[in-house]
């Protein structure tokens, strides 16, 4: 294991991955989840393998892994925080929590504090409009996400790392 | 009998805690010996009461709430599961106003059933339309469909019927239905709701659809950022192929019909369905020209089925009670139930299923008990990101397509955003462009470009440079990305821009900058600064 709590990049890892899969209609987003689930990230080096797993070509992969906000190209903090922005959570005071967070971590939304616990990322609604704010911790949901929920969340999130 | 205490397990219950509420109900019947059984249904949609603990009772089901895992002990002391009184008692849950002036069509078993019990689907009415498809021709089905009025619910309110008779009368090996799951408008949280808390009502939808039009293979396209409702829609695919309602043979009948659920990668784009076929295929997610249309050359160029969560959970109730039935509610052209999900800075945030026709304010005020605040209610934003921004003075608008179009709006998915008098309209509409920015999938130019014009020419009214000049500009920017755009994401952009300025224009006069903008960005996102 990686300091990510994921595993380190495994080409002969990712190739078994990809060979689960590729014979999926429309293979490349379940592979790619698959990737980022086993490593955290999408390394480039994933990106011949697939290519010639789906027979197509390294810049159609390259393409399609750029396209969505979702997969990320470097490895990240050992857990994911991701924060809504979108209207009903901004009606509800979203980036005054948002500013707690950034000053707490010492981090812009996007990125990775310094002692890589945390990964913080904007996202555009969780489904969770009747309880805003909104936030997700490493795929589990929270509501009414004050500054002070925000940071018991942090808490917890470094705690565990 | 085993008493049967139910605490929801929809995403947004567990949100406020009610996995640790159903945690210390265990413990308490564990300690106490009391023969109970915890059902983790879905939501009742009440949501400021989550979590929602009800207990079945011989009068009927009683609820609590919203309980904390510390009241816990403090119910079973007083008596809960018999229904007795404490200070989160909250009667009859049948009785609560909020839910008893609905009409729960497509919700009928929502927070009632436990979502994974194929037994409990059916005894409360589930797979009655699939047995009645199975006895009908095609055509049929279709008919019924056409005739109950329905329209597709994730916005364009596009006829479902006609949708499928083009399917139906195209002529290849194989034909899709797809179900678009990626419920990205800010403000909505039905389908999530109904995957999550009957998600067999969508797969017997889908596998109508699937016997209507002839298409043996089906998708359900849901968004990244749902992993609780996607786990739950695998889970319960599972259920029904193992107990031959998918498969080789639907309930016996020798027709075959497949589901699979696939995950989005945080697009919102591709809530567009000729995005979303893309995404299914493998591909970016842009947008294709239409024509073709996607009821001929869809999913991997075949003839594809593509209708919103709702619209497919709908069809079950059609095709047991008739189309009349169905059709006997709403007004006008707007035909059957809206849900309507209340959000943002509301009091009572929840789904409200009902005809079409209750205006805003009866939505806003009757179900939602107004702002949360307590501020007064400045502004709402009706259908998404792309919905436009109502004053006070609109609130008698009637939730109906056609009414909101007239206003310059549109119902969207039936998300209803409450903002109360801090909200800055300006602000807003600079969010809604630089929204447009950071989704935009770049085929076209007019939305790839104007967007980020967009939040520019905005930036310049804000910091009051020839303002009279640059709104006429951003007028002008509107028209292009209105009637250039190659689909709803720029097409409609204008909507949420533009009816801030007529609304709100105080909004635009302000000679101070916006409040400093909270943050940087990912990803490609454009910066605040």
């Amino acid at each position: 294991m990686g300091l990510t709590g994921h595993k380190d990049w495994d080409a002969d890892l990712a190739l078994a991955r990809i060979q689960e899969l590729e014979r999926l209609p429309g293979a490349l987003l379940p592979i790619f989840h698959a990737l980022q689930e086993e490593f955290g990230y999408v390394d480039k080096a994933a990106i011949p393998l697939i290519a010639s797993a789906l027979n197509i070509s390294h810049a159609e992969v390259h393409g399609v892994l750029t396209f969505y906000h979702d997969f990320r190209r470097e490895p990240s903090g050992r857990h994911h925080l991701k924060i809504c922005r979108a209207e009903s959570c901004q009606a509800m005071g979203c980036e005054t929590m948002i500013r707690h967070v950034e000053d707490r971590l010492g981090v812009k939304l996007g990125g990775t504090n310094e002692d890589r616990s945390l990964t913080v990322e904007p996202v555009y609604c969780l489904g969770n409009c009747a309880l805003s704010p909104a936030a997700m911790l490493d795929g589990k949901l929270y509501g009414r996400v004050s500054s002070d929920v925000a940071d018991f969340l942090i808490d917890g999130a470094r705690g565990h790392s | 009998m085993s008493l049967k205490i139910f605490v929801p397990g929809d995403a947004a219950a567990l949100s406020v805690g009610s996995d640790a509420v159903s945690r210390a109900i265990n413990e308490q019947i564990s300690a106490r010996r009391i023969d109970a059984t915890v059902i983790r249904n879905g939501s009742r949609g009440m949501f400021w009461l989550e979590p929602l603990v009800e207990v079945e009772t011989s009068r009927g089901r009683v609820a609590y709430g919203p309980v904390t895992a510390a009241e816990v002990p403090g119910l079973f002391d007083v008596g809960f599961l018999e229904g007795k009184p404490h200070k989160l008692h909250l009667g009859l849950t049948e009785e609560i106003p909020f839910l008893k002036t609905q009409e729960r069509l497509t919700f009928a078993r929502c927070g009632i059933t436990d979502p994974l019990s194929l037994s409990d689907y059916i005894s409360h009415g589930g797979y009655r339309g699939l047995e009645r498809a199975l006895k009908m021709s095609q055509m049929e089905i279709v008919e019924e469909v056409t005739n109950s009025g329905l329209r597709g619910r994730g916005g364009a309110g596009f006829p479902t019927g006609i949708k499928w008779k083009t399917v139906l009368g195209a002529s290849a090996d194989q034909k899709y239905i797809v179900c678009n799951a990626d419920e990205g408008d800010s403000g909505t949280y039905a389908d999530r709701m109904i995957m999550e808390g009957d998600p067999f009502v969508l797969i017997e939808g889908m596998t109508i659809a699937g016997l209507a039009v002839g298409a043996t293979s089906g998708y359900i396209y849901v968004r990244s950022e749902y992993p609780h409702a996607f786990r739950q829609l695998k889970r319960a695919i599972a259920i029904a192929h193992e107990k031959g309602y998918l498969g080789a043979s639907v309930a016996g009948s020798g027709k075959r019909f497949d589901l699979e659920p696939r995950m989005g990668a945080g697009a919102y784009i591709c809530g567009e369905e000729t995005s979303l076929l893309e995404s299914l295929e493998g591909k970016r997610g842009q947008i294709r020209f239409k024509p073709p249309l996607p009821a001929l050359k869809g999913l991997f160029g075949q003839p594809t089925v593509v209708n919103n969560v709702i619209s497919l959970a709908s069809v079950p109730i059609i095709l047991d009670k008739g189309a009349q039935y169905y059709k006997d509610f709403g007004m006008g052209r707007s035909r059957g139930t809206l849900t309507i999900q209340l959000a943002g800075n509301i009091k009572h945030g929840g789904l409200v299923e009902k005809a079409f026709g209750l205006t805003l304010r009866e939505a806003i005020y009757e179900y939602g008990g107004g702002t949360a605040s307590g501020r007064p209610l400045r502004a709402v934003q009706v259908g998404g990101p792309l919905g436009a921004y109502f004053p006070a003075s609109l609130l008698d608008t009637p939730l109906d397509y056609e009414a909101f179009a007239e206003r310059k709006g549109m119902l969207g998915h039936g998300g209803i955003v409450v903002f109360d008098d801090t909200v800055d309209l300006a602000h807003q509409a600079r969010f809604a462009m630089e929204f447009c920015a950071v989704e935009s999938c770049g085929k076209c130019t007019p939305c790839r470009m104007g967007s980020t014009r967009g939040v520019e020419v905005i930036d310049r009214v804000i910091a009051n440079e020839d303002r009279a000049k640059n709104l006429e500009l951003l007028a002008d920017l509107c028209e292009v990305l209105t009637d250039g755009s190659l689909c709803a994401l720029g097409g409609l952009i204008a909507y949420p821009v533009q009816s801030a300025v007529r609304h709100f224009p105080e909004d635009f006069d302000k000679p101070a900058p916006l409040p400093p903008p909270a943050t940087g960005s990912n990803q490609g996102v454009p910066s605040w600064r």
